[in-house]
């Protein structure tokens, strides 16, 4: 067990620097941000002072090793754009998107994981086909316009949900949540969905397929021949096998959520991380966009290090490693 | 003669043209896919107006609704933007860019991907899981960061007038290199069971390269696979397209898709004029629909043991 | 448990047809067969891959997987009518009445769940009893079956278990609720060479101690020969001879059978070489009008062509063959002195 983890935390690192160095090295060769920053207008003396007041004139390796020390203790130096501390910027915006993303992976498991299943064990029934030319269509729509026709419907129409923003929220600590208030609540609704529903047909079809690919087992065959009931087969048997590759597609996807809270934010200036990042794109904000890369990997890295724990709860095959050789002896 | 009567009646018969035959939704799609293609292929020729030849503009055409409607015009079936462009016409100009990035960006991911896949496979060793590594890390990032960044690096690199010049490939090679790790990962496995099959030894022992005869024998092996996931591919670099060009870092506006006529509409969107976004996002949803029903289709019919 | 009388059959098979629709027309994979298993009866049920005896099999206990569907014909059981029943009430026939062994033991276990919550899951099932007699029940039968320290290994998974030994947990699943009758279908196939005698001897000893009888399907005469009361040679969808295992293999009837004799090594056997049947039995959508033997039979003659024969008496064996019709005394003698 120990093993085990040392050795995921050991890839985790390493998946850590490389994604660090990826980062530093790219953008460090992104444009010139002093022009994005004071514009062409600006005097030599006011470029010079202002290089000098963020270290770009400090050679290459300076930089980078300076970049590593900084980066381990949190410090990502200062946004080229809104002149304030990046770890301080991207503190403000991570609670709006990890609250966007927490709810859109609520909707897209506890939806597609159910339906995923109930289509691979019915797999001719006539709501079965209904799902899936559902799911087609779910996978058809590109999130933007998910949301600007939510918007479009529940916004300007019926007037019933806000179209933008996070409404009224609620600090604790500096921590600033949405779920304590009604408004924050119900400008929570029409993003969430939005941001959910192109995995919740993802995971509804991955899970379906696994469900497929389980049922044609032979020890489902055998379980069947052993006559046990039908709901020990399909809930115990096929559900456990199909849990695995599950957790795996449930892991990329929420990958996948951060990714695409950069679309949903944009739709509904949902003031997130997302949102910042495409506007550091857009004016080559260097601190910023690579401390958001780096806070992205570190999410993905702790995401599958969670599976591998996860696999490792379900799969007795990768629990017993040493029994293993030790049965096989027998 | 008889003998390509004959491969096309064997094709008529087979089980592939039989379940193609048999699901109406996928003769649809093909339909729909073949319509789109045709129209975007000819809209320079066929299009009702020349939207991007300013001469003919005329901004008291602006804002009209579509035909239909009491104040629509019957020259402009689907209405007209906010510069007076018939909206029908720059649907089938846009379809025509974002099919021709799909493509392009497919058969870029194609290249790229089937060539690593068999290097990966057949050179095994450190190139193997140094490129295994790489997709790895590639796949548990998503297409839309992957290109994103691309995008913003090549934005960040270039100088700005060579960068809307050439933004549209930046952008083929964007969609291309953030899709290329399935074809790979599909190749490579096929490579792998074929390495060590006793033709590429007989191969060696008469002195032919074994990966020249590797190739002959793999391509075909992995031929419907590859289809598949390029036909899914291509849905999906519509889609990514669509998505960049709506957040503005895809097409220059000079050569709108599908995706920046909705960015674009959708300024418009909530003061009335819905028909300069609905009827785009119409457009690419019913193409985006029918690839993916036709890749649906596709691998079932060549898997079958999944029906 | 109370017997019905000793002259009803266990198990009997009325003409079973069991058919595939394809686009290209529906196929018949059993074709009108019929057959009886007697109380605690061992019989083997031998031929070619696709000569349908997996699938009379998966017909008896219901899991024909679609679209495959009984087309005709009837099954009983204890004289109770079985292959009508609604699925759940056939359900409970399964593992209670009928037990199944399949062929390869390394994909039969689940797994993720121990042998012994399998075991526990199957009891529990079909008898009324606790988990705790239950467990109990599960580490006798292991014991049973020859797995050397039960109430250690009844919490390991399969993964721990050798091909030999996951086969010995598979018969013990097959064997826990007390079955009248077990379908072992190629349940040695997979294993090595080695072993396959010592899960044959096995299977035959619990049968023998439960009075299960067993329906044993191989493609391995041997195994027939040295295991089986009785043998069923099967040829592309029908019974081509049936009778007890040492008067067919001594006085094989039909000339398929013959040719599958001639294929197993025998000490003292002069011949050089094996014979073998040449050619390959027909698809299933280009069986030969008459005998379906016909193009592969070294004896056949004009009848054989064009109608097709049905199972006829020939002393304790059954035979659907020409040569023995009743009226071709002068044929079979003659086919009798060639061979």
């Amino acid at each position: 067990m120990t093993a085990f983890v040392v050795r995921r935390l050991m890839q985790a690192v390493l998946v850590m620097l490389t994604v660090g160095f990826i980062a530093f090295t790219m953008f460090n060769f992104i444009g010139d941000p002093v022009n994005n920053l004071v514009g062409p207008d600006a005097t030599a003396e006011d470029r010079e002072r202002i290089r000098v007041s963020l270290g770009l004139d400090r050679p290459f390796y300076v930089q980078y090793v300076k970049f590593l020390a900084n980066a381990v203790q949190g410090q990502f130096g200062t946004s080229f754009r809104l002149g304030m501390k990046v770890t301080t910027v991207l503190a403000e915006r991570m609670p709006a998107t990890l609250e966007l993303v927490f709810s859109a992976a609520l909707i897209s498991l506890c939806i597609g994981v159910p339906l995923g299943v109930y289509t691979g064990i019915h797999r001719r029934g006539v709501l079965s086909r209904v799902f899936l030319t559902f799911s087609l269509i779910g996978i058809s729509l590109p999130t933007f316009l998910i949301g600007i026709l939510l918007i479009l419907i529940f916004s300007v129409y019926l007037k019933w949900l806000p179209s933008f923003g996070r409404g009224q929220v609620v600090d604790l600590g500096w921590w600033s949540t949405g779920f304590l208030t009604q408004s924050g609540l119900r400008s929570l609704i029409l993003p969430a969905i939005t941001l959910g529903l192109f995995q919740t047909t993802l995971i509804m079809r991955l899970v379906r397929a696994e469900m497929l690919e389980v049922m044609r087992t032979d020890y489902i065959k055998f379980a069947r021949a052993r006559g046990l009931s039908r709901r020990a087969i399909n809930f115990g048997h096929a559900l456990k096998n199909t849990l695995v590759p599950v957790i795996t597609i449930t892991g990329l996807q929420i990958g996948g959520l951060i990714a695409f809270a950069i679309i949903t934010e944009t739709v509904f200036q949902w003031p997130g991380m997302g949102l910042l990042f495409l506007q550091a794109i857009q004016y080559a904000d260097v601190p910023v966009m690579s401390c958001y890369l780096i806070l992205v990997a570190l999410m993905f890295v702790m995401i599958n290090l969670a599976v591998d724990l996860l696999y490792y709860a379900v799969d007795p095959r990768l629990r017993a490693d040493r029994g293993a050789v030790r049965g096989r002896q027998v | 003669m008889t003998a390509l009567a004959a491969k096309l009646r064997s094709a008529l018969d087979s089980d592939l043209f039989f379940s193609f035959r048999h699901s109406p939704a996928t003769v649809a799609a093909a339909v729909t896919v073949l319509v789109f293609l045709l129209g975007a292929g000819l809209a320079p020729w066929i299009a009702p107006h020349n939207t991007y030849e300013v001469v003919t503009l005329n901004l008291s055409d602006a804002f009209l609704p579509p035909a239909w409607t009491e104040s629509g015009k019957a020259s402009f079936l689907l209405g007209t933007d906010d510069q007076g462009r018939d909206v029908l016409s720059t649907i089938m100009l846009g379809a025509r860019v974002s099919l021709m990035v799909g493509f392009a960006a497919v058969l870029f991911a194609a290249t790229l991907g089937i060539t690593l896949g068999l290097v990966s496979g057949y050179v095994g060793g450190l190139v193997d899981a140094a490129i295994m590594r790489v997709a790895d890390v590639m796949l548990s990032f998503p297409a839309v960061l992957i290109a994103l960044l691309i995008d913003g690096i090549a934005r960040g690199v270039l100088p700005r007038d060579l960068h809307s010049r050439i933004s549209i490939y930046v952008l083929i090679a964007a969609i291309g290199l953030s899709t290329w790790v399935q074809y790979a990962r599909t190749v490579r496995a096929t490579t792998m069971v074929e390495k060590s099959k006793e033709y590429v030894m007989a191969a060696r022992v008469i002195g032919l390269h074994p990966a020249l005869i590797m190739l002959r024998h793999v391509l075909p092996n992995v031929l419907g696979p590859v289809l598949v996931i390029a036909t899914i591919g291509l849905a999906i670099a519509v889609l990514t397209e669509a998505t960049l060009s709506f957040l503005g870092v895809g097409v220059p506006p000079t050569q709108p898709s599908l995706g920046t006529l909705i960015r674009v509409g959708n300024n418009f969107l909530y003061s009335g004029e819905w028909w300069m976004t609905i009827f785009p996002a119409l457009a690419l949803v019913v193409l985006v629909l029918s690839v993916n029903l036709l890749g649906d289709w596709l691998r079932d019919a060549l898997n079958p043991k999944l029906r | 448990m109370p017997r019905p009388p000793a002259n009803q059959p266990l198990l009997q098979v009325e003409n079973l047809v069991v058919e595939f629709p394809t686009r290209r027309g529906v196929l018949r994979a059993i074709d009108d067969i019929s057959f009886h298993i007697d109380q605690g009866e061992v019989l083997g049920v031998v031929g070619e891959s696709g000569a349908g005896k997996s699938l009379t099999g998966a017909a008896i206990i219901g899991l024909l997987e679609p679209p495959g569907r009984i087309a005709g014909g009837r099954v009983f059981l204890d004289g109770g009518r079985i292959d009508d029943l609604p699925p759940e009430k056939m359900r409970r026939v399964r593992g209670k009445q009928i037990g199944a062994i399949f062929q390869d033991p390394l994909t039969s276990l689940n797994p993720l769940y121990s042998i012994g919550r399998q075991l526990a899951e199957t009891i529990t099932t079909h008898l009324p009893m606790s988990e705790a007699e239950a467990r109990k029940r599960a580490i006798e039968l292991l014991a049973e079956v020859g797995i050397p320290a039960p109430d250690k290994r009844i919490d390991h998974y399969p993964h721990q278990f050798s091909g030999g030994m996951r086969q010995r947990v598979v018969i013990a699943l097959a064997l826990c609720a007390n079955p009248r009758l077990i379908i072992a279908d190629e349940p040695t196939t997979a294993l090595d060479v080695s072993i396959q005698a010592q899960i044959i001897a096995l299977l035959k000893r619990l049968c023998r101690d439960h009075g299960t009888a067993v329906m044993l399907i191989t493609h391995d005469m041997g195994v027939i020969a040295e295991t089986a009361d009785r043998v069923a040679v099967m040829y592309a969808g029908r019974i081509a001879e049936v009778g007890p295992v040492r008067q067919v293999i001594k006085h094989a009837l039909h000339p398929y059978t013959e040719g599958l004799m001639g294929s197993i090594p025998s000490v003292g056997m002069d011949r050089q070489r094996l014979a073998q049947i040449d050619g390959a039995m027909p698809r299933l959508n280009a069986i030969p009008q008459g005998c379906a033997f016909n193009p592969r039979c070294p004896k056949v003659f004009d009848r054989c062509r064009v109608e097709r024969p049905d199972l006829m008496a020939q002393g304790t064996t059954q035979v659907a063959c020409w040569l023995h019709a009743p009226d071709r005394a002068l044929a079979k003698a003659a086919g009798g002195g060639r061979g």
